[in-house]
């Protein structure tokens, strides 16, 4: 046995390792988001924010990328948002522990964790040629839902169990069906937890490029889409873009398109935590 | 003629345990019926089959008849909606719904589909006087239900199913939270409700029971020892268990 | 009874049998997804077998243009990867877990936790793009390198884009261990430092082992920042050294190609052959980590009484 002395030591110097490790991990985030920001400032201007890619994209502004990301966001959720609850709801309020809940579940977990180039893949199979969408909107925004799924599904999940069992008695027993129960007591208290979940899904929908590389993005398209037939630009397929694919591109743009594309990822995760920790600090129950 | 009337009725949980076993019981309307026993003696259960919130439950196993006005409640074609607007349950612990005091009270009716204002409002009055606590609540009632104190919280699940006009009302363990001022105000309103309604109250305590009771049924494991007119029961029980029980010898 | 006859109207029973329905289906969708998915993989990538004998695809060469599919330096060039990148996340995601969860004052939780999970929320085209500009060319001068686009480069990013997934997983883990199970412990008059590793960390285990798990297959599925940043050399690895040189991984060159062949093609019937691989890699590595998150607590919690 050691001496209490030696473990004293071996104890302070295991808590210090832990300490720099930890800081090892947060200082590169807070630096990579920090170190975009003050690179991608000086290129933000209105011109370019509401204008137009011109000269090959080395000059002009990145709007048609802004609406490509915001249309397939809000594609994405129109088929991912009452899917992702309707599947959470029946998790929680209908499914009993048995084989078919438990399959269920596996292939949640197995969607979440699939690449998302395999999506990308199974969106140019399925919506692109087979159903014949061609490369759009809507087939990038149906394959985006299908990855955005399990992100939605477990969140919203969580909230509904968070409700606690006794509003559900207590509603039965006054003669709700379970329907109105979920419908008017369930959904109501978990919706600060749902949407947290709807925006943290939404906002991997808006980051992602590989499952869009092949769906949707448009290399370079100086006009905004006027349907959901129609290919877009998006901000991240644009960044990539223009930091890979187009020699003399000034740095200066393309930092100022990874800053408006992480302002745009980061509102939203803001956002969805902030609704939480407000909701959580109001709750009745 | 009785209001319910359960015949050689049994009740199996999924673990096992035989909860109720053929239970035959009159329940006379317009008085106090008073479930007493030591804990696990299926008291809840037995009041759970009579609005069926053992629905919720897994019960594996069941059988015997259960009738309220001769109507067959457990067969699978009642409207169950129905029944249990007819038979309200106040449970032990004091559940508000995350509303204002007067949603709570309208909730039942809403999901009934009633939409009259007038007949709403009158509703949340009528059923606060009932159970004595519109003088304390009649200026707030959109306040929150969760902010009243836990002997109000109590009444107001009394008034929640007093609003839906029921036949029978289901109290289980209702005060056994509360102080002895809001378990008097809660007993006393018991009183008053008997007039209009059948009761069947299982109290927090044998003095609970003696104090309230018309018709007295001591539970003992599943098992129905003995049926009496409250005065009779505990001043001159006729099984040694019962006896026993009320003296405090187990419990 | 009277205001109540005009309830359960047809309609509105109606209605909620809809609801219901779509409930359910919603329910089993997720089964239907993954289904789907793996049947146009396999309708798209098992042509690829016939076209291209088994042999040549299992050999070391790949170069299209000629009708080389040797997919051997793509799974080469993965596995290098996500090796060296589980090399960094796991210790930096364990220890930074148990840091959260164990040491750090409560404060100091609250605040990093959120902050290390926005990490999770960075696009990877972003990080691949910082990797371009900033870490490569550091990498390149710090270690005399021809070119700083390699496997070492996307080893790293991708042990930090790991990251947060081990230590979220790994310290909700860490987290559920009972209090009751360190007391103990520290009343026998262990240091807190022999209870972490002797007590907390072996009773959350499984949580941690999961925590790995869904790490690796984080880095693994990771497309664009490696695309970005290792160089897209298809050089089998045979050893240490390669880890300086530029590889290729199988995300990255579907990412990189299937935008250019034509539909139909051998070219493309190989790709989606590569996608079903992948999909393999994330089942195996999915169900593995899934057999742990089944020990749930159950919400059985008794009717009120
Ligand atoms: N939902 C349920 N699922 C399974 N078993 C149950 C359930 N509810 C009650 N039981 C079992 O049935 C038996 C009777 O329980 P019950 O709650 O009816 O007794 P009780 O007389 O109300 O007791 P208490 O005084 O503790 O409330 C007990 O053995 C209990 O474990
Ligand atoms: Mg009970």
């Amino acid at each position: 046995m050691k001496s209490s002395h030696m473990r004293h030591r071996q104890q302070q110097f295991g808590f210090s390792l832990l300490t720099l490790m930890t800081l090892f991990t947060v200082i590169p985030i807070a630096g990579v988001v920090i170190y975009i920001l003050i690179l991608g400032t000086p290129a933000i201007n209105w011109e370019f924010l509401t204008g137009f890619p011109r000269e090959g994209m080395r000059a002009g502004g990145i709007w048609p990328a802004i609406v490509g990301t915001f249309y397939l966001t809000l594609g994405t959720s129109v088929f991912a948002v009452p899917f992702g609850i309707g599947a959470a709801i029946y998790l929680s309020e209908y499914a009993s522990d048995n084989r078919a809940t438990q399959l269920i579940r596996i292939a949640i977990i197995n969607l979440a964790g699939i690449p998302s180039v395999v999506y990308g893949l199974f969106g140019l199979g399925l919506f692109v040629l087979f159903l014949n969408f061609g490369t759009s909107i809507l087939a990038g925004s149906l394959t985006l839902s299908i990855m955005t799924l399990p992100v939605i599904i477990s969140t919203t999940e969580e909230a509904l169990r968070a409700v606690p069992q006794a509003f559900r008695t207590v509603s039965i027993s006054v003669g709700a069906t379970k329907w109105q129960t979920i419908r008017r007591i369930v959904l109501p208290q978990a919706l600060p937890g749902i949407l947290t979940g709807v925006i943290l899904g939404l906002e991997r929908a808006a980051g992602e490029t590989a499952p869009i590389l092949f769906t949707v993005a448009a290399f370079f398209l100086p006009r905004l889409p006027n349907s959901p037939l129609d290919a877009t630009m998006a901000l991240p397929y644009h960044l990539y873009v223009i930091s890979t694919q187009v020699p003399g591109m000034p740095i200066k743009i393309q930092y100022g398109t990874a800053l408006v594309l992480l302002v745009f990822v980061l509102s939203m995760n803001i956002i969805a935590t902030s609704i939480r920790s407000r909701a959580r600090a109001r709750r009745q129950w | 003629m009785n209001k319910i009337s359960i015949q050689n009725y049994s009740l199996q949980y999924s673990d096992g345990t035989e909860s109720l076993r053929n239970i035959s019981l009159e329940i006379p309307a317009n008085q106090i019926t008073v479930v007493f026993g030591p804990a696990g003696g299926g008291k809840s259960s037995l009041l759970r089959v009579l609005n069926r919130l053992n629905d919720l439950a897994d019960v594996i196993h069941q059988e015997g008849n259960v009738y309220l006005d001769s109507v067959d409640i457990l067969s699978n074609k009642l409207d169950v909606i129905n029944l249990r607007r007819q038979v309200g349950m106040v449970f032990a612990r004091p559940v508000v719904l995350p509303f204002s005091i007067r949603q709570n009270l309208t909730y039942g009716l809403e999901v009934a589909g009633e939409k009259d204002t007038e007949r709403l409002n009158y509703a949340v009055e009528n059923s606060l006087h009932k159970a004595a606590l519109w003088e304390e609540v009649k200026d707030r009632l959109d306040d929150p239900a969760i902010a009243l104190s836990g002997g109000q919280q109590q009444r107001l699940c009394l008034a929640r199913v007093l609003a839906l006009e029921p036949e029978v009302i289901l109290l289980d363990e209702p005060t056994s939270g509360l102080d002895p001022i809001s378990t008097g105000k809660v007993e006393a309103s018991l009183q008053d409700l008997k007039r209009d309604y059948t009761i069947i109250l299982v109290p927090h305590s044998v003095q609970q029971a003696a104090r309230t009771a018309d018709l007295a049924v001591f539970l003992l494991q599943g098992e129905l020892v003995e049926t009496a007119r409250g005065e009779v029961m505990f001043t001159n029980p006729q099984d040694q268990r019962t006896e026993d029980y009320i003296q405090g010898r187990f419990g | 009874m009277s205001i109540f006859q005009n309830f359960i109207n047809s309609s509105h029973s109606k209605r909620e049998f809809l609801i219901t329905l779509f409930i359910k289906i919603a329910g089993y969708s997720a089964i239907v997804f993954v289904g789907m998915i793996f049947i146009f993989l396999l309708l798209e990538g098992l042509p690829a077998v016939q076209k291209v004998n088994l042999t040549s695809l299992v050999s070391s060469r790949w170069y299209p243009i000629e009708d080389y599919f040797g997919i051997l330096p793509l799974i080469g060039g993965s596995i290098i990867i996500t090796l060296g990148a589980t090399l960094i996340a796991v210790p930096f995601g364990i220890g930074s877990a148990v840091y959260l969860s164990e040491i750090a004052p409560h404060w100091v939780r609250e605040l990093l936790k959120p902050l290390v999970e926005i990490l999770g929320g960075l696009p990877s085209v972003v990080l691949g793009f910082l990797g371009m500009l900033v870490l490569s060319p550091f990498l390149r001068k710090l270690l005399d390198l021809p070119t700083g686009l390699t496997a070492f480069t996307g080893a790293i990013l991708l042990g930090g884009i790991a990251i947060p997934t081990v230590m979220s997983v790994a310290e909700d883990a860490l987290d559920a261990v009972p209090r009751s199970y360190r007391d103990a412990s520290l009343a026998m008059g262990a240091t807190e430092w022999q209870t972490i590793w002797r007590v907390t960390v072996p009773a959350a285990r499984s949580g941690v082992l999961t925590a790995i798990m869904l790490g690796i297959g984080r880095a693994i599925g990771e497309t664009m920042t490696v695309m970005m940043v290792t160089g897209n050399a298809p050089i089998l690895p045979r050893g240490i050294g390669n880890l300086f040189s530029p590889v290729r991984t199988m995300t990255a060159t579907i990412a990189a190609e299937m935008g250019e062949v034509a539909n139909g093609s051998v070219h493309y019937h190989v790709l989606f052959l590569i996608g079903i691989v992948l999909f393999l890699i994330s089942l195996a590595v999915n169900i593995t980590a899934s057999t742990v998150i089944f020990r749930q607590k159950k919400r059985q919690e008794r009717i009120l009484s």
